[in-house]
């Protein structure tokens, strides 16, 4: 059986639910169990219908649950009767979803669990190992998230741009444990695309599509970082890059530009060159301009120094880096980098290190610390 | 089976035989390096004994109460002089004996010309819950 297939029909089956009258926090426990039967029963009887088993089993454990409650709390607005079928589900509810799930009034880490359960049909504990949290810790941040939006309507229109921001976190999370959230986030961000038609949900997702085709060529077998310059370009997926560039290209063509089709747009221009040497920089800088226009963060104009030094020769960058806030984080790694394509070794591996010291992750630290010891190396030789 | 704590400090920890600040090593030493302390957690995988292992950021401040509707006090980065603990490993074992055998393979790591770093980790019992048949009087 395919569990992605089978996570792709979660957001439907539960739409179906809401419709029918279910609250969203029942509906989305119902639709969960279903999952956990169809897992059970499906290997050894598979459904010809699989939209439609889903429906009606998550339907009767949304009704068991209901009448279990109903002895506690009266709810009479739960119709106890199998519902003439409703009309066929649109496009559209899977959109209301991302909505619900990404809605301003969460968190960005209850946004991120929510979807990934509701929209995504991962188990809590998939969610826990995923984001190394304890399982308990993780089912309170979703009931409490899931109690959040009760509230909300389901018809409400929402905001494309609070569901990119959930996506973008999502797959910037990478991977640990079973879950592969890099691949999650491009899978939810398909199924995004698919319903919505919106230049910036295929900026996102040309974004994610280029960076994941380097995915292989960035570590080592060691584990270490291996830099975009010295990555071994035939490991790069070309599938994913011709498909990240076409998704790109149409999105460009509606001339409606976001930051996120400005990213891939980067991406797309780094995945374009067979050699380090034959990057387009010029060209880059250009993109990040347009970037700093767009978001005007601190972080993309770091980026820009790194582009400019390439494009006008180190001395450029580090004018550029010089109009930036030294506390920005990975200001002293660029700060070493330019130093050294200066040929100022000694500033170089002096910032290296201290880039180390304030690097966010072990990976980053090690090889920041391994760029110091490679220049101490060669001036004391 | 009892919790230790593996305890590896940035500072305030007595000095090592081989004490060579890491970016004074080869790369190569460094990469070697990185990987002892790989293959040594997943060894405890695969002997049942790994609980958690994690590094720190050597950069943090203290921070305490000020009192009904103030916001907390802060105080850092640290001094230069503070004990300052860099990550930890928990280990779960048979005896305390194998805890200290342990910590001494993980000081073993090697260091600035592939020899031994010889560095002074802390081994700490964790209390546990008490056992069901004993009482307190």
């Amino acid at each position: 059986m395919n569990e992605a297939l089978l996570r792709s029909l979660t957001p439907s089956v539960l739409a179906v639910l809401v419709r029918r009258g279910a609250d969203f926090a029942a509906a989305e426990d119902a639709v969960q169990d279903a999952l956990v039967e169809a897992v059970r029963v499906w290997p050894a009887d598979p459904p010809r219908d699989a939209k439609g088993w889903l429906v009606t089993v998550a339907w009767r454990k949304f009704l068991d649950q209901a009448r279990a409650d109903t002895a506690r709390r009266r709810r009479e607005d739960v119709v106890d009767e199998e519902p003439a079928p409703g009309p066929a589900p649109a496009v559209d509810d899977t959109l209301q979803l991302y909505f619900l799930c990404a809605h301003p009034s969460l968190t960005p880490s209850s946004a991120v669990a929510l979807t990934l359960r509701a929209v995504g049909g991962l188990t809590t504990r998939q969610i826990a190992q995923a984001y190394l949290v304890p399982e308990a810790t993780m089912a309170q941040r979703i009931s409490r998230a899931k109690r959040t939006v009760s509230g909300v309507r389901f018809d409400q229109p929402g905001d494309v741009a609070t569901v990119l921001r959930v996506l973008y976190l999502v797959f910037n999370e990478g991977y640990s444990g079973d879950v592969d959230l890099a691949a999650e986030a491009i899978r939810l961000t398909r199924q995004l695309a698919a319903a919505i038609d919106h230049p910036e949900v295929a900026g996102l997702l040309a974004l994610m599509l280029l960076h994941h085709a380097r995915r292989a060529a960035r570590t080592a077998p060691d584990g270490s970082l291996v830099p975009l310059a010295e990555q071994d370009r035939g490991r790069w997926d070309t599938g994913l890059i011709a498909e990240g560039i076409e998704i790109l290209q149409s999105a460009l063509a509606r001339d409606r530009l976001g930051e996120f089709q400005a990213q891939a747009a980067i991406a797309a221009l780094h995945a374009d060159a067979p050699a380090a040497e034959e990057t387009d920089w010029v060209q880059i800088v250009e993109w990040y301009d347009e970037l700093a226009r767009l978001t005007d963060s601190p972080v993309v104009r770091l980026n820009r120094a790194v582009a400019v030094g390439e494009a006008d020769g180190p001395r450029a960058g580090l004018a550029a880096l010089a109009e930036l806030d030294a506390s920005l984080p990975r200001h002293a790694a660029v700060a070493a980098y330019l130093h050294e394509r200066d040929g100022d070794l000694t500033t170089a591996a002096r910032l290296y290190a201290e880039a180390a010291h304030k690097a966010p992750t072990l990976a980053e630290r090690n090889h920041l610390t391994r760029q110091a010891a490679r220049l101490n190396a060669r001036r004391h030789h | 089976m009892a919790k230790y704590l593996l305890l590896k400090h940035y500072r305030g920890a007595p000095a090592p035989v081989n004490n060579v600040p890491m970016d004074q090593w080869s790369p190569e030493e460094i990469s070697a390096h990185v990987q002892y302390m790989n293959d040594f957690a997943a060894r405890l995988e695969k002997t049942g004994e790994f609980v958690d292992g994690q590094a720190l950021a050597p950069e943090g401040a203290w921070v305490r109460y000020d009192g009904e509707g103030r916001p907390p006090v802060t105080d850092g980065p640290f001094a230069e002089t503070k004990d300052l603990i860099a990550g930890w490993m928990v280990i779960d074992v048979d005896s305390y004996e194998r805890a200290v055998e342990l910590a001494g393979e993980l000081s073993a790591a090697p260091g600035a010309g592939g020899k031994p770093i010889h560095e002074w980790l802390e081994v700490r019992p964790f209390l546990t819950a008490t056992p069901n048949i004993t009482e307190c009087h």
